[in-house]
């Protein structure tokens, strides 16, 4: 009989040993699910993992990872902060599309004038703070009227959606485009482009992910916010005592969450992406949650989970284009991730133990960690 | 009625790290009102919980009426015949006395039936209760009283009681005292764990003594001092608190007609309190858990804002303040639950330190933490107030309760406070270190802070306050010098045993 035990403390080396434990799992059932599907698992899973970093092509992969790893990194710092208070904004996606909005809107409202350090800079200021103000509104709805962040930040996803449909194919769209839907081309536009150096995947975006990455490891590790936030999301009673103010909490992790998806989705618009289209936006808002989970609601672990969700996405092309895998297996790939890591955390709380039945008094404690599946 | 109900023989049970019993026999005699003491973390708990199926011993064995008794779980332990009422109620507010019982059977009847039953033990044992209230409107007494009719529907042969009047009026401690008794008589083993000696005096037959979970000792409590036993349960001579009559000076808090509705669902809104705190006193609030205690220390911390000119320190108005302004003036506070309150438990104690320590200590610097400084002033408090552990790296939740307890008291103690008011400070601590947290207290006072002590012991109320009020139903009384009150007529202040006529606060 399996019996679970709660640690008197979490254990510290298996909140390090989950993440791997994850990749693992996910990789045998990734493994078992493509071979189901015909494919043979062990091509299919060094194909994913393997084949971006070190095949022949993989000097065009490898700045691949740059592009699609900064924006995942970048919005899941921001979750990070609310998710450790316990404030669950699960509308990146929707923070991150408006923040390209507005970093493009400005962006071609200057077009075709040069002035590199007037405009790209405005541009960060206005992706960042469209992103803030449509975190405000789940924000401010919680705290004035007690809704729940959770579903209207979603909500707001769809919103930002439409809104997105409707820029592209009016206020924004190319006046020489010949009708077609679209913005202008940014990252042609010398002032507006976010590119630093193209070939090498280098953009302001992977800048601003490594900054806040540092940033929010200061502000956890030593400063008084970062204090209120692990507080807050352990004991909101003795958060209150301790003179922590909950709906300023509430506003300062969404805004601040809001602020990194939304410069996210304008270095993205201005540089990889190019334009504001109908399909601008392919999940990363999303995708972040998993991130943000998978490195530990820590700095340097998500740093990480970016670096190996970016991989599952460039492989997870690769796959679709040598293998034939569907792109639904390679999104389920990417969910089971994120099951496993929620499945094996088990462990950092609870001790599993192996009891026989009753009558004898149970001999040494068995920790079985195999004996979690 | 005569002969060993229960006989423990070797109980040994380690967790890693901690030797919580080694080898504790003794006997509970049928009928017998047997007496369990011991400092925290003696080894009390893991015992009562072996008997009662939830600990699991490494060594040793149990005989009940002479056959090996090995229950698995609570539910096993019950079906022989051992009930258990507990510090903490398991009671779910939002439902009736009735339907509460009905959730802890195993076959519950129609609660037509149940109800009739209920009324029953209920008027055998002289513990009115009325099966089809809410477990919301009870006082604590009552609720008490919910725990001991649900043991006492399963006839049980054994009945373990932990701390029982802790919430309880000197009054409704009587009636309760009653209730045993007549248990007893009719052959029911009560084992009753507390750290009031008189009461284990006044009520018990025999006494077994723990310490460092070993036992070391057995004694008749009927004819032995209440410091012999305390010097059994520390191990060394007693230090009793000590004080020094002071002048009162100044008023430093003055509260003017205080109301304010309670944050919490089934709370205890205030009712139009005033009062005013002199420095070098002790100001001492006594009343029956859940009568407006964490309510107005949710008040004077600045948890709970209220309105302008309700609370003024040194003529200022704090009422619209949070914690941290307060404490900034000097007006400092500590909670009742150590644990997701006064403390956050899985926090080192160097964070810990921080929780309120941040302002007056000066722990950062343009926002920015000085953990190192921190860790210091975590460090005091862990030597100046003999906390055990291994250090301030360790979390709070790794320490025992009544470490704790020392550790957030003395957080706030060492902070020079000018008014300190202080819920519970030595609820579940030992004897030693109640009496140097009472001792702490007083200094204090001596040393010019005004004291706000909310409690519930009397005779802590008793031992250290200049001047006493009560607490009920979230009105105060209007205070009193505390020199010359007899405990009558504190517990007629405190509302009495009001709640026995049917009627209730």
């Amino acid at each position: 009989m399996l019996k679970l035990e709660r640690r008197p403390q979490a254990s510290t080396a298996w909140t390090y040993a989950t993440p791997l434990l994850a990749v693992l799992l996910t990789m045998i059932a990734g493994g078992l699910l493509f071979a189901a599907l015909g494919k043979d698992p062990f091509v299919a899973i060094r194909t994913i993992f393997w084949d971006p970093l070190f095949s022949e092509f993989s000097s065009f992969y490898r700045p691949q990872l740059l592009v699609k790893g900064a924006p995942l990194v970048l919005i899941a710092i921001g979750l990070s902060f609310g998710f450790r208070a316990g404030i669950w904004n699960i509308g990146a996606e929707g923070q991150y599309i408006v923040g390209a909005l507005c970093g493009a809107a400005v962006g071609l409202a200057f077009y075709p004038m040069e002035a590199r350090w007037l405009i790209l800079p405005l541009m960060v200021i206005a992706g960042a703070l469209g992103g803030l103000l449509w975190a405000m509104i789940p924000g401010l709805l919680k705290v004035r009227f007690g809704t729940n962040e959770i579903l209207v930040s979603l909500m707001l996803v769809y919103v930002a959606e439409n809104l997105l449909a409707a820029m592209a194919l009016g206020p924004l769209r190319n006046p020489e485009g010949m009708g077609f839907p679209g913005s202008r081309n940014l990252s042609q536009y010398e002032s507006a482009t976010t590119w630093i150096d193209r070939s090498a995947g280098m953009h302001w975006g992977v800048v601003a992910a490594l900054i806040a990455v540092i940033g929010a490891y200061v502000i956890m590790a030593r400063h008084i916010l970062g204090f209120q936030i692990r507080l807050t999301g352990q004991s909101p009673r003795a958060a209150a005592f301790s003179g922590v103010n909950p709906a300023r909490l509430v506003l300062v992790c969404l805004g601040t969450s809001g602020a990194l998806a939304g410069l996210a989705g304008m270095f993205e618009v201005a540089g990889p992406a190019g334009q504001v289209s109908i399909d601008f936006n392919v999940g990363y808002g999303f995708t972040a949650i998993i991130v943000a989970f998978l490195g530990r609601l820590h700095p340097v672990g998500i740093l990480l989970a970016g670096g190996l969700m970016a991989l599952t996405y460039i492989g997870g092309e690769i796959a679709q284009n040598q293998l034939q895998l569907p792109a639904a297996a390679i999104q389920l790939f990417q969910g089971m991730l994120l099951f496993f890591l929620l499945a094996v955390d088990v462990l950092t709380h609870y001790r599993v133990r192996f009891q026989r039945a009753e009558h004898r008094p149970a001999a040494k404690p068995a920790a079985a960690p195999e004996a979690a599946e | 009625m005569t002969g060993t109900l229960l006989a423990l023989e070797g109980l040994t049970k380690a967790y890693p790290g901690v030797v919580a019993n080694e080898d504790v026999s003794f006997d509970i005699g049928r009928g017998e009102i047997h007496a369990l003491l011991g400092e925290n973390g003696a080894g009390k708990s893991t015992l009562v919980k072996t008997i009662y199926g939830l600990v699991k011993p490494d060594r040793g064995r149990m005989l009940l009426n002479g056959k090996p008794f090995e229950p698995a779980e609570p539910r096993a332990a019950r079906a022989a015949g051992v009930a258990m009422v507990f510090q903490h109620f398991s009671l779910f507010d939002a439902l009736t006395v009735a339907e509460n019982i009905a959730l802890g059977m195993e076959d519950p009847p129609k609660t037509r039936d149940l109800a009739r039953r209920i009324r029953e033990v209920s008027e055998t044992y002289g513990l009115p209760l009325e099966p089809f209230r809410m477990v919301g409107d009870l006082s604590a007494g009552e609720r008490q009283r919910v725990e001991i009719i649900r043991c006492l529907l399963q006839d049980p042969k054994l009945l373990i009681m932990d701390e029982p009047t802790s919430v309880l009026t000197p009054q409704e401690v009587k009636i309760l005292f009653e209730t045993l008794r007549k248990l007893s008589a009719e052959g029911t083993a009560i084992l009753y764990i507390s750290h009031k000696l008189e009461e284990i005096r006044a009520l018990c037959e025999t006494a077994t003594i723990l310490r460092l979970g070993r036992n070391v000792g057995t004694c008749d409590p009927r004819e032995t001092s209440a410091r012999e036993m305390a010097e059994l349960m520390v191990g060394g001579t007693l230090h009793v608190p000590e004080r020094e009559t002071s002048e009162a000076g100044e008023i430093l808090l003055r509260i003017e007609a205080l109301s304010a509705p309670s944050p919490r669902a089934f709370g205890t809104a205030l009712k139009d309190i005033s009062l005013e705190v002199r420095r070098g006193e002790v100001l001492g609030i006594g009343g029956v858990a859940g009568n407006g205690q964490d309510e107005l220390l949710a008040a004077l911390s600045g948890e709970m804002r209220v309105k302008p000119g309700m609370i003024l320190f040194e003529g200022k108005d704090v009422g619209p303040e949070g914690p941290n302004l307060r404490r900034a003036l000097g007006l400092l506070a500590a909670p009742e639950e150590r644990n997701g309150h006064a403390a956050a438990p899985e926090m080192s104690l160097t964070e810990n330190a921080a929780l309120t320590g941040t302002v007056r200590e000066g722990l950062t610097r343009h926002g920015f933490f000085d953990w190192g400084k921190s860790r210091k002033f975590a460090q005091s408090v862990i030597e100046r107030f003999d906390v055990r552990t291994p250090g301030p790296e360790n979390t709070a939740m790794s320490l025992s309760g009544g470490n704790l307890q020392k550790f957030v008291i003395g957080r706030e103690i060492l902070q020079r406070p000018e008014v300190l008011v202080v819920n519970q400070p030595t609820w579940g601590v030992d004897a030693s270190a109640a009496a140097a947290i009472r001792q702490a207290l007083l200094d204090l006072a001596a040393n010019g802070t005004a004291v706000v002590l909310i409690s519930q012991d009397l005779d802590e109320l008793m031992e250290i306050s200049d001047r006493f009020a009560a607490l009920n139903g979230g009105t105060l009384s209007p205070p009193r010098s505390a020199r010359g009150l007899t405990v009558e007529e504190i517990g007629l202040m405190l509302g009495g045993a009001h709640d026995m006529e049917a009627a209730h606060v």
